[in-house]
């Protein structure tokens, strides 16, 4: 578990991270979401105690991160693409890594299988594309068996299937019950990884919520000119709807369902469509005002 | 797995892993040897072979032993250069931020680096130093102007130079923390140990020889003598005062080192 309160961070005269309060939960995967230079990966390394909080505080397992005694058992980190010295190998930039914890030599072998780096493990790392400096990385978090994770943007950069194997890799680590915090600027990736949702804009959070409750329900819409009617008509089969823009949304019911009632009743319908709200529309809602940097990559 | 916690000794095992498994340590190692001991029998040589043209008063001030152990001092380069990339390439490389994750109590991922880096950087300075003197002895031999490793004062003088430049080594990684980038530092380190005696050189006489003999080269090879000069301290004072300049560069790296974001 993450406990961050009123966590802030003030570089000169800009402010990464805002008076932040999240908890990140185990047993499922929980998105960090915002756009870039919203303070996502500032507001993780003030988790790990490589930046220092200009004020507010933020916890792993109830300890500020320097105190753990055995930091790597508790939490892995993935900060960025790279993070080691191309001059070491895979294999070696691993062993001080286990030595440094009192973590056995053994599982430096186990964590190379995992990430599938076992051939190239003695090579020197200067040498590994982006995805198996990437794989290194995620070797390195993994290799003390913490039960908090955290993954600095995991996909940038990465083939198809080296982001379906992350994907999985994540969920199948919140499925053991460990704390999976994975920030992204892709809300495509999140949709389909996170089971939480933190979003962050200009160093604020902006929503703290499960996915499901950040998208809005998917729905029917209908239109008919006689829209009094058909509103009386789905009320009376106790149906949940709104009216919104001369048309009226229907929730928890197939298209199917809205068009046989309406011919029962002989309620005439100019539209009727499946409406699934996604992500996006969900996020650029929230951080319309909030995003800094438009365009680019 | 049992939970072990991590240690100093953990985290000095893993510094001693990291420092040799980068190819800069051997060749650091192996130049800081040829260059000290190479440079010091050439110069041994080119005195030997000048002998006879020299006055009455050189040949009275020649301390065989200092002289001989001349080349010690292009070491600092060599030295030097790895103390300052033992900490400089894990901030180009990205490493400290693993190294931190790891090791986030700072000020002993810093000593344990310093530790690290102090034994190789003492057993490499007494093998150049051994080395060196044996050689230029060897020399000098041939003029009869040798002196044995038991002669008073040589012991000290020769175990000296392996001291002096652990603290080269010491003094660089503190400079390798405080600018954090491998060029900055490495001209910080041999701005001060080669530039700055050209100072004391503009000061008029009497001041300029005292501060000269304060400036960090000269105090700290002052170790390397073996007979009284008017431009060195005695050999333990001089050592001290280097000693307290490594010291002073030390406090303000591992202040900068806890208080800085990385």
């Amino acid at each position: 578990m993450i406990s961050a309160s009123g966590l802030t961070k003030v570089y000169g005269s800009k402010t990464a991270v805002d008076h932040a309060d999240f908890t990140v939960r185990p047993g499922v995967v929980t998105g960090f979401l915002g756009p870039n230079g919203a303070g996502k990966s500032t507001a993780m390394r003030l988790v790990l105690g490589l930046d220092r909080a200009t004020s507010g505080s933020v916890t792993v397992n109830g300890r500020c991160y320097r105190d753990l005694p055995a930091p790597l058992r508790e939490v892995g980190a993935l900060l960025e693409a790279k993070a080691w010295h191309g001059g070491r190998s895979a294999y070696d930039h691993l062993r001080f890594l286990a030595l440094t914890n009192g973590i056995p030599k053994a599982r430096v072998r186990e964590v190379l299988d995992i990430v599938g780096l076992h051939d190239v493990a003695g090579k020197r790392a200067k040498g590994y594309s982006l995805g198996m400096g990437q794989r290194l990385g995620i070797a390195a978090a993994l290799l003390g068996d913490p039960s908090i994770l955290m993954f600095d943007e995991p996909v940038n950069g990465l083939d198809p299937e080296g982001i379906l194997w992350i994907r999985r890799l994540m969920q199948s680590l919140a499925a053991e019950g460990r704390t999976v915090f994975v920030s992204s600027h892709l809300m495509s990736e999140m949709a389909v990884t996170a089971g939480h949702l933190i979003v962050i804009g200009r160093g604020r959070i902006l929503a703290d919520t499960p996915m499901a409750d950040f998208i809005p329900p998917s729905h029917v819409r209908v239109r008919s000119p006689d829209l009094q009617a058909l509103g009386r008509t789905v009320a009376a089969e106790n149906w949940r709807a709104r009216a919104a823009d001369g048309a009226l949304l229907v929730y928890g019911v197939t298209p199917a369902d809205v068009g046989d009632l309406a011919h029962r009743n002989g309620i005439r319908v100019h539209e009727l469509s499946p409406v699934h709200p996604s992500l996006e529309e969900a996020f650029m809602r929230l951080t319309a005002d909030s995003v800094e940097f438009h365009g680019g990559g | 797995m049992a939970l072990r916690k991590a240690t100093f000794a953990g985290a000095v095992a893993g510094e001693w892993i990291k420092i040799w498994t980068v190819r800069s340590t051997l060749w650091s190692m192996f130049s800081t040897v040829v260059v000290t001991v190479g440079l010091s029998s050439l110069l041994s040589l080119a005195y030997a072979l000048s002998y006879d043209r020299l006055g009455f008063r050189a040949r009275l001030a020649f301390d065989p032993v200092a002289y001989g152990l001349a080349g010690l001092n292009f070491g600092v380069i060599t030295l030097g250069v790895l103390g300052v990339l033992v900490v400089s390439t894990e901030f180009s490389s990205g490493l400290m931020r693993t190294s931190l994750s790891a090791v986030p109590r700072r000020s002993r991922l810093l000593a344990a680096k310093a530790v690290v880096l102090a034994v190789i950087a003492l057993v490499v300075g007494l093998i150049s130093s051994f080395a060196a003197f044996f050689a230029s002895q060897a020399i000098f031999s041939m003029r009869r102007l040798g002196v044995g490793i038991g002669d008073p004062e040589v012991l000290r003088a020769v175990t000296g130079g392996g001291l002096y430049l652990t603290l080269i080594a010491l003094i660089s990684l503190g400079a390798g923390a405080i600018v954090r980038h491998t060029a900055g530092a490495i001209t910080s380190v041999l701005g001060v140990l080669f530039v700055a005696p050209i100072f004391g050189v503009f000061l008029p006489e009497d001041w300029g020889r005292t501060v000269q003999k304060f400036l960090p080269p000269a105090a700290g090879s002052a170790i390397l003598t073996t007979r009284e000069t008017p431009v060195t301290l005695p050999p333990w004072e001089g050592f001290g005062v280097f000693a307290g300049y490594t010291a002073l560069v030390l406090v303000v790296a591992f202040v900068l080192f806890r208080r800085r974001d990385v």
